[in-house]
């Protein structure tokens, strides 16, 4: 018998194992469930609820415009932040970048916890406004991160070069450094968006009834009743989402004009 | 004159943003030396006093779930960086496959949290009903999950370092007698020393700032993380000790990255100085 000899891509083998495990076969399993009535029987009627019955419905729509709302007030702060940190002479200093980070490392709970107090001394009511600013808290080092790995490593050369073919300031900067920035604004999207819709820790803590967003209701579906099958459907359904996401991501990276070989925005994270 | 007048209009600006950031986290750790129970209540700040931070030492349940944290975080990190680095190395190598394995841990990174949660709560149900694994929902299963969710994370963290070694090194492990696992440990490993720290530290933070996979998969023998133990606690009774554990955890992480980033600046000088004296 031949001997199969070692090949250093075995190394990866564990984790392609443990992947098919408790990566792929978990999806599987929303799915399967997402087809399984109450009675154990092969059904329909979970999606037919999702769809039809309008507190799901407009609980989804609800999220998706909450999450939409998120995502352009943190790209609206975030964006003129990471422009001004990674402008002369700020980008001389390190630490003021890490500034606007660090609270991401802190305990999310604790961090919406300490702006509760903040809103309730300034007497701001729990609710809609409440639970936006509590988002936008969360979310903007997220959105910030990327777009400011980005920049900071743009080849300044092109504005320089657009400035001296003639073109003004807000020219160069719609036709030069916000194209070239388009994949840390596409990495900081997708990493506020989709999370929005897990985020119902931030609308317990700060919102009312009219502020849930769908991850609580999912996570209400398995905990305190056994309508799984609902929650499968549910969950399924923001799957779909999170693929639809990911495409155009990729599609738009894909397509932005780059500057030179661009910088992991999403190991970013991690330097 | 209007150059200037740019420039204290962006520190204008940056100040601001800084101060929405950080004026709740100043509130709690200037109150965490109050003993008054709520922030802005009727009798102001009251007299300064350690007593929230004798006081949690004394909440068993608080104490609990900041241990369990700790153990879930550093167990599930540690488990996440080996396999993390054991799998960059492995594609790094790979030729075959290497696409399709990425994809599955993108899915990992980009998948809403309520998503993912639901998948291990699904399997435990599967595991224990059809294939008759007694799995306990609990610290054991949570760590698990956390593992899965944060060694993608170490993934794109130690790939980059990586690529910038020399790919013959393994080899030449090899060549000079070494087995697979030894050139693994002693040739490859030492030089990725700087990602793997990285990426244990990504791993513990997002371990710890876990609460939608925690909240679904903790079960319901009373096993709290600090995230899920003061969530529920809000309902009932916060403990205003919690000021005191927010003020240790924010100063902890504080001194970690300043101390990280001198560490990182002292290596980039000497390794600078040191390009500065062989050119």
């Amino acid at each position: 018998m031949k001997k199969i000899s070692f090949r250093p891509a075995f190394f990866a083998l564990p984790y392609v194992v443990i992947c098919a495990i408790f990566v792929v076969f978990p999806l599987i399993l929303v799915l399967i469930y997402a087809f399984i009535g109450s009675d154990g029987s092969f059904t329909f009627e979970n999606f037919k609820l999702v769809f039809t019955q309008s507190s799901n419905l407009t609980l989804l729509l609800k999220t998706i415009g909450i999450a939409a709302l998120t995502t352009v007030i943190c790209l609206l702060i975030a964006y003129p932040t990471a422009m001004v940190l990674a402008s002369a002479p700020f980008n001389r200093y390190v630490v003021l970048a890490l500034l606007f980070i660090i609270p991401m490392w802190m305990n999310f709970v604790l961090r919406v916890i300490a702006l509760k107090s903040l809103l309730f001394m300034l007497g701001v009511d729990y609710g809609f406004l409440a639970t936006m600013i509590g988002m936008v808290y969360d979310f903007l080092p997220f959105m910030l991160l990327p777009i400011y790995t980005v920049l900071t490593n743009m080849d300044k050369s092109y504005k320089e070069a657009s400035a001296d073919l003639g073109a003004n300031g807000a020219v160069t900067f719609f036709k030069v450094t916000l194209p070239l920035s388009m994949g840390g604004v596409v990495s900081g999207i997708t990493m506020v968006f989709m999370p929005v819709f897990s985020a119902y820790a931030i609308t317990g803590m700060l919102g009312d009834a009219s502020t849930n967003v769908i991850g609580g209701k999912i996570n209400g579906l398995f905990t305190t009743t056994s309508t799984w099958g609902v929650g499968s459907a549910l969950s399924f359904v923001l799957l779909i989402l999170v693929f639809l996401t990911m495409f155009i991501s990729n599609f738009i990276t894909a397509r932005a004009p780059k500057s030179k070989p661009s910088a992991s925005t999403k190991g970013g994270v991690a330097q | 004159m209007k150059k200037t007048l740019s420039l204290v209009l962006r520190w204008l600006f940056l100040i601001i943003v800084l101060a929405c950031i950080y004026l709740p986290i100043a509130l709690i750790i200037l109150y965490s030396f109050s003993a008054e129970k709520n922030i802005g209540g009727e009798n102001g700040f009251g007299s300064f006093t350690f007593s929230l931070y004798a006081r949690l030492f004394t909440n068993k349940q608080l104490m609990q779930a900041t241990i369990n944290t700790l153990v879930i975080g550093v167990v599930s990190a540690l488990l996440a960086t080996f396999l993390g680095t054991f799998t960059s190395v492995g594609l790094y190598y790979m030729k075959r496959g290497k696409k399709a394995v990425n994809f599955v841990s993108e899915i990992t990174v980009v998948n809403a949290e309520i998503v993912t949660a639901v998948g291990f709560f699904l399997l435990s149900i599967f595991l224990r009903d059809v294939v008759m694994i007694p799995v306990q929902k609990g610290v054991g299963w949570l760590i698990l999950a956390h593992t899965i969710i944060t060694t993608p994370y170490v993934i794109l963290t130690v790939s980059p370092r990586l690529n910038q070694l020399n790919p013959n090194l393994y080899e030449a492990g090899l060549d000079l007698g070494a087995g697979p696992m030894r050139s693994l440990f002693t040739v490859i490993l030492p030089q990725l020393i700087g990602g793997m720290i990285s990426g244990f530290a990504l791993a513990f933070t997002l371990s710890l700032d876990d609460f939608v996979v925690t909240n679904l998969n903790k079960g319901t023998n009373g096993v709290n993380t600090v995230s899920t133990f003061v969530y529920a606690s809000l309902r009932r009774d916060l403990d205003p000790a919690i000021r005191a554990l927010s003020t240790i955890l924010f100063v902890t992480v504080l001194a970690v990255m300043i101390i990280f980033n001198i560490v990182k600046r002292a290596k980039q000088k000497k390794l600078s100085a040191q390009q500065h004296t062989s050119a």
